[in-house]
Protein backbone atom coordinates (compact mmCIF):
# COMPACT_ATOMS: atom_id res chain seq x y z
CA UNK A 1 0.00 0.00 0.00
CA UNK A 2 1.38 3.26 -0.63
CA UNK A 3 0.20 4.69 2.35
CA UNK A 4 2.62 8.02 2.24
CA UNK A 5 0.86 8.68 -0.74
CA UNK A 6 -2.54 8.19 0.91
CA UNK A 7 -1.81 10.47 3.77
CA UNK A 8 -0.50 13.00 1.56
CA UNK A 9 -3.46 15.47 1.51
CA UNK A 10 -1.91 17.98 -1.18
CA UNK A 11 -0.95 14.84 -3.20
CA UNK A 12 -4.09 13.53 -3.16
CA UNK A 13 -5.94 17.21 -4.07
CA UNK A 14 -4.34 16.58 -7.76
CA UNK A 15 -4.58 13.24 -7.56
CA UNK A 16 -8.37 12.99 -7.72
CA UNK A 17 -8.58 15.39 -10.21
CA UNK A 18 -6.59 13.62 -12.35
CA UNK A 19 -8.38 11.01 -11.75
CA UNK A 20 -11.70 12.52 -11.88
CA UNK A 21 -10.48 14.23 -15.45
CA UNK A 22 -9.95 10.82 -16.77
CA UNK A 23 -13.27 9.64 -15.97
CA UNK A 24 -15.28 12.42 -17.21
CA UNK A 25 -13.15 11.95 -20.62
CA UNK A 26 -13.82 8.13 -21.02
CA UNK A 27 -17.43 8.94 -20.00
CA UNK A 28 -18.36 11.99 -22.45
CA UNK A 29 -16.51 9.50 -24.98
CA UNK A 30 -18.67 6.47 -24.14
CA UNK A 31 -21.36 8.79 -25.09
CA UNK A 32 -22.80 8.49 -21.40
CA UNK A 33 -23.00 12.27 -20.55
CA UNK A 34 -26.21 12.61 -22.00
CA UNK A 35 -29.97 12.84 -20.67
CA UNK A 36 -31.56 10.67 -24.16
CA UNK A 37 -28.65 7.76 -23.94
CA UNK A 38 -29.37 7.11 -20.47
CA UNK A 39 -32.54 7.41 -20.56
CA UNK A 40 -32.83 5.19 -23.42
CA UNK A 41 -31.34 2.53 -21.31
CA UNK A 42 -33.64 2.44 -18.98
CA UNK A 43 -36.31 2.28 -21.02
CA UNK A 44 -34.23 -1.14 -22.30
CA UNK A 45 -33.96 0.46 -26.07
CA UNK A 46 -30.16 1.81 -26.17
CA UNK A 47 -27.73 -0.64 -23.69
CA UNK A 48 -24.42 2.00 -24.17
CA UNK A 49 -24.52 2.60 -20.17
CA UNK A 50 -24.82 -1.22 -19.58
CA UNK A 51 -22.00 -1.75 -21.93
CA UNK A 52 -19.33 0.63 -20.49
CA UNK A 53 -20.42 0.07 -17.09
CA UNK A 54 -19.84 -3.63 -17.46
CA UNK A 55 -16.67 -3.57 -19.31
CA UNK A 56 -15.26 -0.99 -16.75
CA UNK A 57 -16.39 -3.57 -14.53
CA UNK A 58 -14.05 -6.20 -16.31
CA UNK A 59 -11.15 -3.94 -16.36
CA UNK A 60 -11.50 -2.90 -12.63
CA UNK A 61 -11.77 -6.36 -11.42
CA UNK A 62 -9.01 -7.56 -12.84
CA UNK A 63 -6.59 -4.73 -11.67
CA UNK A 64 -7.89 -4.20 -8.60
CA UNK A 65 -7.45 -8.11 -7.64
CA UNK A 66 -3.96 -8.02 -8.97
CA UNK A 67 -3.22 -5.08 -6.70
CA UNK A 68 -4.67 -6.72 -3.73
CA UNK A 69 -2.51 -9.90 -4.14
CA UNK A 70 0.48 -7.10 -4.57
CA UNK A 71 -0.95 -5.96 -0.77
CA UNK A 72 -0.90 -2.63 -3.12
CA UNK A 73 -5.33 -2.10 -2.57
CA UNK A 74 -7.63 -3.46 -0.13
CA UNK A 75 -11.31 -4.32 0.30
CA UNK A 76 -13.62 -1.50 0.75
CA UNK A 77 -16.83 -3.49 1.10
CA UNK A 78 -19.85 -2.70 4.16
CA UNK A 79 -22.12 -5.71 5.22
CA UNK A 80 -25.17 -6.20 3.04
CA UNK A 81 -27.79 -3.66 4.85
CA UNK A 82 -31.35 -3.73 2.60
CA UNK A 83 -32.90 -1.02 4.49
CA UNK A 84 -29.68 0.85 3.13
CA UNK A 85 -29.47 0.00 -0.27
CA UNK A 86 -32.77 -1.79 -1.29
CA UNK A 87 -34.90 1.56 -0.10
CA UNK A 88 -31.90 4.06 -1.02
CA UNK A 89 -31.22 2.23 -4.20
CA UNK A 90 -35.19 2.45 -5.27
CA UNK A 91 -34.95 6.27 -4.17
CA UNK A 92 -31.64 6.79 -6.20
CA UNK A 93 -32.91 5.31 -9.32
CA UNK A 94 -36.64 7.03 -9.18
CA UNK A 95 -33.82 10.52 -8.84
CA UNK A 96 -31.92 8.49 -11.99
CA UNK A 97 -34.76 8.82 -14.20
CA UNK A 98 -36.24 11.55 -13.73
CA UNK A 99 -33.14 13.48 -13.89
CA UNK A 100 -31.73 11.65 -16.51
CA UNK A 101 -27.75 11.50 -15.15
CA UNK A 102 -26.49 9.92 -12.38
CA UNK A 103 -24.18 11.47 -9.59
CA UNK A 104 -20.80 11.11 -12.59
CA UNK A 105 -22.32 11.52 -15.23
CA UNK A 106 -24.39 15.33 -14.44
CA UNK A 107 -20.82 16.71 -14.06
CA UNK A 108 -20.19 15.02 -16.80
CA UNK A 109 -22.98 16.50 -18.50
CA UNK A 110 -22.29 19.79 -17.29
CA UNK A 111 -18.61 19.73 -18.96
CA UNK A 112 -20.38 18.88 -21.97
CA UNK A 113 -22.81 22.23 -21.56
CA UNK A 114 -25.47 20.68 -20.58
CA UNK A 115 -27.64 23.93 -18.27
CA UNK A 116 -29.93 21.40 -17.17
CA UNK A 117 -27.87 19.33 -15.50
CA UNK A 118 -26.11 21.97 -13.86
CA UNK A 119 -29.10 24.38 -12.47
CA UNK A 120 -30.92 21.39 -12.16
CA UNK A 121 -29.17 18.40 -11.60
CA UNK A 122 -26.35 19.79 -9.10
CA UNK A 123 -28.27 22.19 -7.48
CA UNK A 124 -31.32 19.35 -6.94
CA UNK A 125 -28.52 16.85 -5.45
CA UNK A 126 -26.77 19.36 -3.29
CA UNK A 127 -30.13 20.02 -1.75
CA UNK A 128 -30.96 16.33 -1.58
CA UNK A 129 -28.04 15.04 0.37
CA UNK A 130 -28.57 18.28 2.47
CA UNK A 131 -31.43 17.14 3.68
CA UNK A 132 -30.58 13.59 4.05
CA UNK A 133 -27.33 14.78 6.04
CA UNK A 134 -30.22 16.48 8.62
CA UNK A 135 -32.32 13.44 8.76
CA UNK A 136 -29.19 11.05 9.36
CA UNK A 137 -29.30 10.92 13.06
CA UNK A 138 -33.32 9.76 13.20
CA UNK A 139 -32.52 6.71 10.32
CA UNK A 140 -29.20 5.96 11.28
CA UNK A 141 -30.53 3.46 14.33
CA UNK A 142 -33.49 2.59 12.39
CA UNK A 143 -34.07 1.90 8.82
CA UNK A 144 -30.47 2.30 7.92
CA UNK A 145 -29.12 -0.46 9.72
CA UNK A 146 -32.06 -2.83 8.88
CA UNK A 147 -31.81 -5.96 7.03
CA UNK A 148 -28.41 -6.08 7.90
CA UNK A 149 -26.15 -9.73 7.09
CA UNK A 150 -22.43 -10.46 7.99
CA UNK A 151 -21.96 -10.74 4.31
CA UNK A 152 -19.38 -8.62 2.39
CA UNK A 153 -17.76 -10.46 -0.77
CA UNK A 154 -18.79 -13.07 -3.32
CA UNK A 155 -15.58 -15.14 -2.82
CA UNK A 156 -16.23 -15.17 1.02
CA UNK A 157 -19.60 -16.40 0.59
CA UNK A 158 -18.86 -18.94 -2.11
CA UNK A 159 -15.66 -19.89 0.45
CA UNK A 160 -13.58 -20.04 -2.61
CA UNK A 161 -10.56 -18.57 -4.22
CA UNK A 162 -11.03 -14.77 -5.58
CA UNK A 163 -9.49 -15.54 -8.93
CA UNK A 164 -11.69 -18.38 -9.38
CA UNK A 165 -14.56 -15.95 -8.72
CA UNK A 166 -12.87 -13.36 -10.72
CA UNK A 167 -12.45 -15.69 -13.49
CA UNK A 168 -16.47 -16.65 -13.63
CA UNK A 169 -17.77 -13.05 -13.96
CA UNK A 170 -15.31 -11.91 -16.13
CA UNK A 171 -16.58 -15.14 -18.13
CA UNK A 172 -20.38 -14.14 -17.44
CA UNK A 173 -19.83 -10.51 -18.05
CA UNK A 174 -18.41 -11.62 -21.70
CA UNK A 175 -21.18 -13.66 -22.19
CA UNK A 176 -23.94 -11.35 -21.72
CA UNK A 177 -22.08 -8.36 -23.68
CA UNK A 178 -21.79 -11.01 -26.87
CA UNK A 179 -25.48 -11.70 -26.21
CA UNK A 180 -26.25 -7.96 -26.52
CA UNK A 181 -24.45 -7.76 -29.30
CA UNK A 182 -25.64 -10.92 -30.95
CA UNK A 183 -29.79 -9.34 -30.27
CA UNK A 184 -28.46 -6.29 -31.80
CA UNK A 185 -28.61 -4.24 -29.03
CA UNK B 1 -3.95 8.77 -35.74
CA UNK B 2 -3.81 9.46 -31.70
CA UNK B 3 -4.94 12.63 -33.00
CA UNK B 4 -7.99 11.75 -35.20
CA UNK B 5 -8.99 9.38 -32.30
CA UNK B 6 -8.97 12.01 -29.35
CA UNK B 7 -11.37 14.19 -31.80
CA UNK B 8 -13.76 11.36 -32.17
CA UNK B 9 -17.14 12.58 -31.49
CA UNK B 10 -17.98 8.71 -29.82
CA UNK B 11 -15.75 5.80 -28.72
CA UNK B 12 -16.80 2.38 -28.47
CA UNK B 13 -18.70 2.01 -25.13
CA UNK B 14 -16.09 -1.21 -24.35
CA UNK B 15 -13.17 0.91 -24.84
CA UNK B 16 -14.83 3.99 -22.89
CA UNK B 17 -15.78 1.14 -19.89
CA UNK B 18 -12.14 0.20 -20.16
CA UNK B 19 -10.52 3.50 -19.51
CA UNK B 20 -13.26 4.04 -16.61
CA UNK B 21 -12.22 0.81 -15.12
CA UNK B 22 -8.51 1.90 -15.34
CA UNK B 23 -9.11 5.05 -13.26
CA UNK B 24 -11.21 2.81 -10.73
CA UNK B 25 -8.10 1.13 -10.15
CA UNK B 26 -5.92 4.10 -9.75
CA UNK B 27 -8.23 5.07 -7.18
CA UNK B 28 -7.96 2.12 -5.26
CA UNK B 29 -3.58 2.21 -5.70
CA UNK B 30 -2.99 6.08 -5.17
CA UNK B 31 -5.86 7.44 -3.30
CA UNK B 32 -7.46 3.70 -1.45
CA UNK B 33 -10.85 4.60 -2.32
CA UNK B 34 -13.32 3.27 -4.36
CA UNK B 35 -13.80 5.86 -7.52
CA UNK B 36 -17.39 7.31 -6.19
CA UNK B 37 -18.96 11.09 -6.74
CA UNK B 38 -21.89 11.04 -4.50
CA UNK B 39 -20.03 12.33 -1.10
CA UNK B 40 -18.47 15.28 -3.35
CA UNK B 41 -22.01 16.66 -3.20
CA UNK B 42 -22.85 15.86 0.57
CA UNK B 43 -19.49 17.86 1.61
CA UNK B 44 -20.96 20.62 -0.59
CA UNK B 45 -23.77 20.74 1.16
CA UNK B 46 -21.86 20.69 4.23
CA UNK B 47 -19.53 23.68 3.13
CA UNK B 48 -22.70 25.75 2.08
CA UNK B 49 -24.44 25.03 5.78
CA UNK B 50 -21.02 25.64 7.60
CA UNK B 51 -20.54 29.09 5.42
CA UNK B 52 -24.17 29.94 6.42
CA UNK B 53 -25.03 28.41 10.31
CA UNK B 54 -20.80 28.81 11.13
CA UNK B 55 -18.63 25.89 13.01
CA UNK B 56 -21.45 23.91 14.89
CA UNK B 57 -22.43 22.51 11.52
CA UNK B 58 -19.07 20.42 11.66
CA UNK B 59 -20.53 18.24 15.00
CA UNK B 60 -23.20 16.93 13.28
CA UNK B 61 -23.42 13.37 13.19
CA UNK B 62 -23.62 13.14 9.39
CA UNK B 63 -20.74 15.98 8.52
CA UNK B 64 -18.40 14.04 11.28
CA UNK B 65 -18.53 11.33 9.19
CA UNK B 66 -18.22 13.05 5.81
CA UNK B 67 -16.49 15.97 6.80
CA UNK B 68 -17.54 19.13 4.76
CA UNK B 69 -14.26 20.02 3.38
CA UNK B 70 -12.23 19.61 -0.19
CA UNK B 71 -10.56 17.04 -0.61
CA UNK B 72 -9.24 14.19 -3.13
CA UNK B 73 -12.74 12.90 -3.53
CA UNK B 74 -14.48 16.44 -4.19
CA UNK B 75 -12.06 16.97 -6.62
CA UNK B 76 -12.88 14.16 -8.63
CA UNK B 77 -15.96 15.28 -9.39
CA UNK B 78 -14.45 19.11 -10.45
CA UNK B 79 -12.15 16.74 -12.56
CA UNK B 80 -15.36 14.58 -14.15
CA UNK B 81 -16.65 18.19 -15.22
CA UNK B 82 -12.92 18.96 -16.60
CA UNK B 83 -12.70 15.67 -18.71
CA UNK B 84 -16.21 15.94 -20.12
CA UNK B 85 -15.47 19.52 -21.58
CA UNK B 86 -11.98 18.40 -22.61
CA UNK B 87 -13.33 15.24 -24.44
CA UNK B 88 -16.57 17.27 -26.03
CA UNK B 89 -14.07 20.49 -27.46
CA UNK B 90 -11.69 18.04 -28.54
CA UNK B 91 -14.71 16.31 -30.79
CA UNK B 92 -15.96 19.73 -31.03
CA UNK B 93 -19.60 18.75 -29.31
CA UNK B 94 -19.57 21.17 -26.82
CA UNK B 95 -23.00 23.51 -26.77
CA UNK B 96 -24.61 24.89 -24.22
CA UNK B 97 -28.55 23.75 -24.14
CA UNK B 98 -31.38 23.13 -21.81
CA UNK B 99 -33.48 20.67 -23.16
CA UNK B 100 -32.58 17.35 -23.76
CA UNK B 101 -33.91 15.98 -27.51
CA UNK B 102 -35.86 12.87 -25.79
CA UNK B 103 -37.26 15.73 -23.20
CA UNK B 104 -37.93 18.31 -25.75
CA UNK B 105 -40.28 15.73 -28.05
CA UNK B 106 -42.42 14.74 -25.31
CA UNK B 107 -42.70 17.45 -22.65
CA UNK B 108 -42.06 20.10 -24.66
CA UNK B 109 -38.47 23.11 -24.69
CA UNK B 110 -39.50 25.12 -21.84
CA UNK B 111 -36.36 25.15 -20.24
CA UNK B 112 -38.44 25.94 -16.62
CA UNK B 113 -40.37 23.00 -16.59
CA UNK B 114 -36.81 20.87 -18.08
CA UNK B 115 -34.97 22.45 -14.83
CA UNK B 116 -38.03 21.88 -12.29
CA UNK B 117 -38.11 18.22 -13.33
CA UNK B 118 -34.05 17.90 -13.18
CA UNK B 119 -34.37 19.31 -9.65
CA UNK B 120 -36.57 17.06 -8.36
CA UNK B 121 -34.82 14.33 -10.23
CA UNK B 122 -31.48 15.53 -8.36
CA UNK B 123 -33.07 16.15 -5.25
CA UNK B 124 -33.82 12.01 -5.27
CA UNK B 125 -30.28 11.32 -6.80
CA UNK B 126 -28.57 12.57 -3.76
CA UNK B 127 -31.01 11.82 -1.55
CA UNK B 128 -31.14 8.17 -2.36
CA UNK B 129 -27.09 8.41 -3.20
CA UNK B 130 -26.63 8.98 0.50
CA UNK B 131 -29.29 6.69 1.91
CA UNK B 132 -27.72 3.72 -0.67
CA UNK B 133 -24.12 4.77 0.80
CA UNK B 134 -22.80 5.31 -2.97
CA UNK B 135 -24.09 5.46 -6.63
CA UNK B 136 -23.88 4.37 -10.15
CA UNK B 137 -19.81 4.72 -9.50
CA UNK B 138 -19.46 4.07 -6.05
CA UNK B 139 -21.54 1.00 -5.42
CA UNK B 140 -21.95 0.20 -9.63
CA UNK B 141 -18.76 0.04 -10.97
CA UNK B 142 -16.29 0.06 -7.81
CA UNK B 143 -18.17 -1.95 -5.16
CA UNK B 144 -19.22 -4.27 -7.73
CA UNK B 145 -15.61 -5.30 -9.10
CA UNK B 146 -14.42 -5.52 -5.64
CA UNK B 147 -17.53 -8.47 -5.52
CA UNK B 148 -19.33 -6.83 -2.96
CA UNK B 149 -22.35 -8.39 -2.29
CA UNK B 150 -24.05 -4.97 -1.00
CA UNK B 151 -23.00 -3.06 -4.08
CA UNK B 152 -23.95 -5.14 -6.28
CA UNK B 153 -27.69 -5.74 -4.60
CA UNK B 154 -27.97 -1.79 -4.89
CA UNK B 155 -26.90 -1.51 -8.48
CA UNK B 156 -29.70 -3.78 -9.63
CA UNK B 157 -32.02 -1.78 -6.74
CA UNK B 158 -30.53 1.49 -9.00
CA UNK B 159 -31.78 0.00 -12.11
CA UNK B 160 -35.14 -1.48 -10.92
CA UNK B 161 -36.19 1.73 -9.33
CA UNK B 162 -34.56 3.48 -12.86
CA UNK B 163 -36.42 1.42 -15.11
CA UNK B 164 -39.57 1.18 -13.41
CA UNK B 165 -39.70 5.16 -13.35
CA UNK B 166 -38.35 5.44 -16.80
CA UNK B 167 -41.23 3.37 -17.97
CA UNK B 168 -43.73 5.30 -16.00
CA UNK B 169 -42.49 8.65 -17.11
CA UNK B 170 -42.36 7.76 -21.18
CA UNK B 171 -44.70 4.79 -21.56
CA UNK B 172 -43.88 0.76 -21.37
CA UNK B 173 -42.11 -0.65 -24.76
CA UNK B 174 -43.73 -3.79 -24.64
Amino acid sequence: MLTALHKNARAQLLIGLLIGTGFGFFLQKGGVTTYDVIVGQLLLQDFTVVKLMLSAVVVGMVGFYLLKGRELAQVHCKNVTLGSVAIGGLIFGAGFAVLGYCPGTVAGAVGQGWLDALVGGVVGMVLGAGVFARLYPRLAGGVLSRGEYEVRTVPEVLGVNEWVVVGGVVVLILAVLYLLEVLGM
Amino acid sequence: MVFTYLTAPLWSPYVAGAGVGVMAVLSFLLADRPLGCSTAFVKTSGMIERAVRGEKVMEHPYYRKYVPQIDGAWMVVVGIVVGAFLSAMLSGVFALAWVPPLWGETFGYDPAVRVLAALTGGFLLGFGARWAGGCTSGHGISGTLQLSVNSIIAAVFFFIGGIATAMAIYGFPF
